[in-house]
């Protein structure tokens, strides 16, 4: 589904400040992967990179998405594809109903993928059976994107819109951040009902909490702008443990390895 | 992004309404004097007490400056070298009695400007009046709407047909000396829309006057007098296009609303005069006096504008309520891109108990553009309980333009309540990255988040605009980032 081969990354106005350094990572169909890794490592900004954020440059490596390099595509195109980001910091867009933004969205999508595009009466029926995957009401189709929303509310509907538009593959930034328990049960649950053989998705978190929820196939860990270990399950669960130390010591052997 | 669609996205970006028709005008000299004036009224048959109304008015305006408070530059036009009289050779100053009398070149011009004239095509549940140039060319459905007792005319027919009315209403509102450019337009004014709704009717359908300014050397100078009398209602709405022209043209225009007891006008502007291009060469001068006067108790006036053309605008639609229980209204959303500068505002006069206003402004800069709101509340010492509130949002997309506002409070009665809300945003990266990664395009995103910005104001344009005014918006502001 997704390969992302030696990426190398720069902030786009200050190319001497580099983010990746070196990321390989190889998402397959139907996988579910997590990232994990401290702060500053670079998690957020891969999935920046893979939307296609201008903010960043690619200075070397590549990003295939079904075998095609997506780096000259903008985000629109990118999502055209199937790649979808739920945002670490879900944007307000007052004025303007989630309903109105998902209909919109989702019949261009449609449009560029050449399916059928909903009316408003279809929308509204089709909407309705997803909220019910993150436990929402309908009033929530009428309120204006994330403006006045909850952080908890914020979350949850990225999780509605990624169900809506059913993408093939989607990163979920942070979003188990700042849930308390029984709106992470919900947001995970979302994601189990919505992920199956056919899509995939790559959770990045700081925390081994979701994992409970969600049944990561694979788990990284970035650190300082390079996957430095990759494990399944059980490496979340030594992350929790025994913190992140450990591996900054084995990326510095490591490190050296590569010099001598 | 496909070849068709980029193509199609550079075409939509311009202004579409800028060609021009090829039409044989009569001759007229250019500039101003009492000579000129009466030769204007002369070739409009007009009695002798609309030829003093406009002499009258020229004096006041020989004495008279060109204001130099608004946040705007520009090049005074050159008084002289305008023309004020502006005739089809085809009409010579005649309103055509049917439409086959009409120039096919302007059939075809309103035709592609969405507003056909011809029967079989006309827009439903709307009669247009088509000023072109300084001529009402043809108004839809006169006789249905004379059924319902309401005159739909311009005013140079209002002055023939309707003398009576027209003397009682004209110069009520804004009187010949109000300001330079009312006090210009009352001395040379040319066509404009005449409406009269008796008692206790409601208007059957959205009035509209489509105004045109075809001629490069002609200023426009349209009137428009709107009588609402006691509990009866209408809605009336005007657009307005422009070709594309390297000098600027001047548009001066006075707009007098009277709304007797328990009567309700709301007034709905699409304003797309050209603007200019990039590099601030050519547009119109769009400098508007608008007033109503809310003259029985429980009447409302509501004005709702969509500004998004000309290089200059300097227009405050006002409302003074002097009935008791009298309602003004003020909606406006101002666009101005590349190098457009708008002062646009309103004023509110309480002066009767228990007034109400209210405004809201929605100000969107783009380009290196500047745009201004100036808004004026005033309470008179006899307004007890008078209430305002007011809101003004400015938006900003990228770096180099302006936006301003200007509230002037005044309130002589301590009963009153006045309220005053302003913000200032910035289209974000951020928030269009959002919408990107959500599928919409750059330009789609953009006009996704002016409308939801603009929202309650557009929500007050009749049906049939709103869908055209959401449109103007977004083309409007194509590639307006980087």
């Amino acid at each position: 589904m997704l390969e992302i081969k030696d990426l190398h990354v720069c902030v786009a106005e200050d190319p001497s400040e580099k983010i990746l350094k070196g990321v390989n990572l190889t998402i397959g169909k139907g996988e579910i992967h997590a990232i994990m890794g401290p702060n500053g490592s670079g998690k957020s900004t891969l999935s920046k990179v893979v939307a296609g954020h201008e903010a960043y440059e690619v200075t070397q490596g590549d990003i295939l998405f079904e075998g095609e390099s997506i780096l000259e595509l903008d985000p629109d195109e990118r999502a055209h594809k199937g790649i979808f980001l739920a945002f670490q910091y879900p944007v307000e867009v007052p004025g303007v109903t989630n309903k109105n933004l998902l209909r919109q969205a989702l019949n261009t999508i449609a449009k560029e993928q050449g399916r059928e595009e909903l009316d408003p009466l279809e929308f509204e029926d089709y909407a309705h059976e997803k909220l019910q995957l993150v436990d929402m009401k309908p009033e929530f189709l009428e309120r204006s994107v994330n403006a006045g929303f909850s952080g908890g509310e914020k979350k949850r509907n990225e999780i509605f819109q990624m169900a809506v538009l059913n993408p093939k593959l989607s990163f979920l930034d942070e979003t188990d951040s700042g849930l308390d328990i029984d709106a992470l049960k919900i947001v995970a649950n979302g994601i189990n009902q919505i992920a199956d053989e056919e899509k995939s998705v790559v959770m990045v978190t700081h925390y081994q909490r979701i994992l409970d929820y969600v049944q990561p196939d694979f788990v990284h860990v970035m650190i300082d702008g390079k996957i430095a270990k990759s494990g399944e399950k059980d490496l979340a669960l030594k992350l929790e443990e025994q913190g992140y130390d450990w591996l900054h010591e084995e990326v510095a052997v490591s490190v050296n390895g590569e010099q001598n | 992004m496909s070849e068709t669609e980029a193509l199609e996205s550079m075409v939509g970006g311009e202004y579409k309404y800028g060609f021009t028709t090829d039409v044989e005008y009569e001759d007229f000299p250019t500039g101003i004097n009492e000579d000129i004036i009466r030769e204007i009224s002369r070739r409009k048959n007009e009695p002798e007490w609309v030829t003093e109304f406009r002499l009258e008015a020229y004096e006041k305006w020989k004495q008279m400056e060109e204001p130099e408070w608004p946040n705007v530059e520009y090049q005074t036009p050159d008084f002289d070298k305008v023309q004020y009289y502006s005739a089809t050779k085809k009409n010579n100053g005649k309103k055509p009695e049917s439409l086959d009398d009409v120039d096919p070149e302007i059939i075809e011009t309103y035709e592609k400007l969405g507003i056909p004239l011809q029967e079989q095509k006309q827009l439903q549940g709307i009669a247009v009046d088509a000023v072109f140039d300084s001529e009402s060319i043809f108004t839809t459905f006169k006789e249905k709407l004379a059924e319902a007792g309401v005159i739909f005319c311009s005013i140079s027919e209002a002055i023939q047909d309707h003398p009576e009315l027209v003397k009682e209403y004209l110069g009520s509102v804004v009187p010949k000396g109000d300001n330079f450019y009312a006090a210009l337009n009352s001395a040379v004014f040319s066509d404009g829309s005449f409406v009269y709704v008796p008692e206790d009717t409601v208007c059957p359908m959205e009035l509209s006057t489509y105004f045109r300014i075809n001629n490069m050397q002609s200023g426009q100078f349209e009137r428009t007098l709107i009588i609402c009398e006691d509990n009866s209602h209408v809605s009336y709405l005007e657009g307005c296009t422009a070709p594309m022209y390297q000098e600027n043209q001047l548009h001066a225009a006075v707009v007098e609303l009277v709304a007797l007891e328990n009567a309700e006008i709301k007034y709905s502007t699409i304003q797309n005069w050209y603007s200019g291009d990039e590099k601030g060469k050519g547009g119109i001068f769009n400098f508007v006096t608008k007033r109503g006067h809310c003259r029985g108790d429980n009447s409302k006036i509501s004005w709702t504008q969509v500004e998004t053309g000309s290089a200059i605008t300097w227009k405050y639609p006002s409302v003074i309520m002097q009935g008791d229980n009298s309602i003004g209204e003020f909606f406006s959303v101002a666009v101005t891109n590349n190098r457009q500068q708008a002062d646009t505002g309103t004023k509110m006069i309480h002066v009767g108990k228990n007034t109400k206003s209210t405004i809201i402004s929605k100000g969107i800069s783009a380009g290196e553009s500047n745009n201004s709101y100036r808004g004026q509340v005033k309470i008179s010492p006899r307004a007890d309980n008078a209430q305002n509130y007011s809101v003004c949002d400015s938006m900003l997309i990228g770096q180099t333009c302006g936006a301003h506002t200007f509230p002037y409070i005044e309130s002589a009665n301590p009963t009153a309540k006045v309220e005053h809300e302003a913000s200032t945003s910035r289209v974000g990266e951020d928030q269009i990255f959002y919408l990107q990664q959500r599928g919409m395009d750059e330009d789609d995103a953009i006009s996704l988040i002016v409308n939801g910005f603009c929202k309650e104001v557009l929500k007050e344009l009749p049906m049939e605009f709103a869908v055209e005014a959401d449109k103007l918006l977004g083309i409007k502001l194509e590639g307006s980032v980087g």
